[in-house]
């Protein structure tokens, strides 16, 4: 049963990123990126991290994907949303650079794999609420304290940016 | 039961990663690339949690909670700077966006 989840979810996450990165639509691209960010939820599930697989949905999947649409629909793109991807040369290098990061990162997976072996997991019930917030307010109360800090001056930001009346350009 | 070695996530990780770097790379539209930097985070999220039920450490996935935390309020603060450009210049086409450029 794993496999055969484990297989459908990355699947659906890697295509609907290279879904979310070729389509020309905003909209679109931004509907891609849910389904991916729903697969990785799934993959979370599969390595035993149900808070986080729920956090992952609510988090990425809902808020964070909520507001890109918002901010997709305030700023009324109609009359560009066939942006062009750009020149076609610029594009070919994009994508050869990408394509080298990705096998930096594959060699190194393999390169792990030549020293430790098949890593293998125990696929068991891992990261529920009570260890998380065990940890959350033990050893990691301080990060914890600040990241509220950070989301208030994020809230602050958002606020002043999205509402400061910009000069005119000439 | 039949498992999959954990190793096949890192390779999902890893090609989602390079997935996000060809989208800021390709894409000229800000809302896009913004987009393709969550999917970055999302793949970095990936190996942490992989790498913690390696190891059977909770702190990898208390990272990636602070890393959602972190990537939360920077959608709210990135999405905002796109609005204000967006007002300013009436594009958010990135080639366009060239004020710091001199």
């Amino acid at each position: 049963m794993i496999p055969v989840l484990f297989f459908l979810f990355a699947g659906l996450a890697i295509a609907g990123a290279v879904l979310m990165v070729t389509h020309k639509n905003p909209v679109y691209s931004a509907v891609f990126l849910i389904l991916t960010f729903f697969a990785l939820a799934g993959l979370y599930f599969l390595l035993g991290a149900q808070f986080l697989s729920i956090v992952q949905v609510i988090v990425y999947a809902g808020a964070i994907m909520v507001l890109f649409l918002f901010v997709i629909m305030l700023l009324n793109l109609a009359d560009e949303v066939q942006l062009p991807l750009g020149q076609r040369r610029s594009i070919a290098l994009g994508v050869l650079m990408a394509v080298v990061l990705a096998v930096q990162l594959l060699v190194f997976v393999a390169a792990g794999h030549a020293l430790f072996g098949r890593l293998t997991g125990q696929y068991g019930v891992f990261g529920g609420v009570e260890s998380l917030g065990k940890g959350l307010f033990s050893t990691y109360l301080y990060p914890f304290e600040i990241a509220s800090v950070l989301l208030l001056t994020g809230i602050v930001g958002a606020i002043i940016l999205g509402s400061r009346k910009l000069p005119k350009e000439q | 039961m039949s498992t999959i070695p954990l190793d096949y996530f890192l390779i999902v990780a890893a090609l989602l990663f390079g997935i996000g770097v060809a989208g800021v790379l390709i894409r000229r539209n800000a809302l896009v690339i913004f987009m393709s930097i969550e999917l970055m985070l999302n793949a970095v999220n990936l190996t942490f949690i992989t790498f913690s039920e390696r190891w059977q450490a909770l702190d990898g996935q208390l990272f990636v909670f602070f890393i959602m935390t972190v990537a939360a309020a920077e959608v709210a603060v990135g999405l905002a700077i796109i609005i204000s450009v967006f007002r300013l210049r009436g594009t958010v086409h990135v080639d366009e966006i060239n004020l710091l450029k001199g």
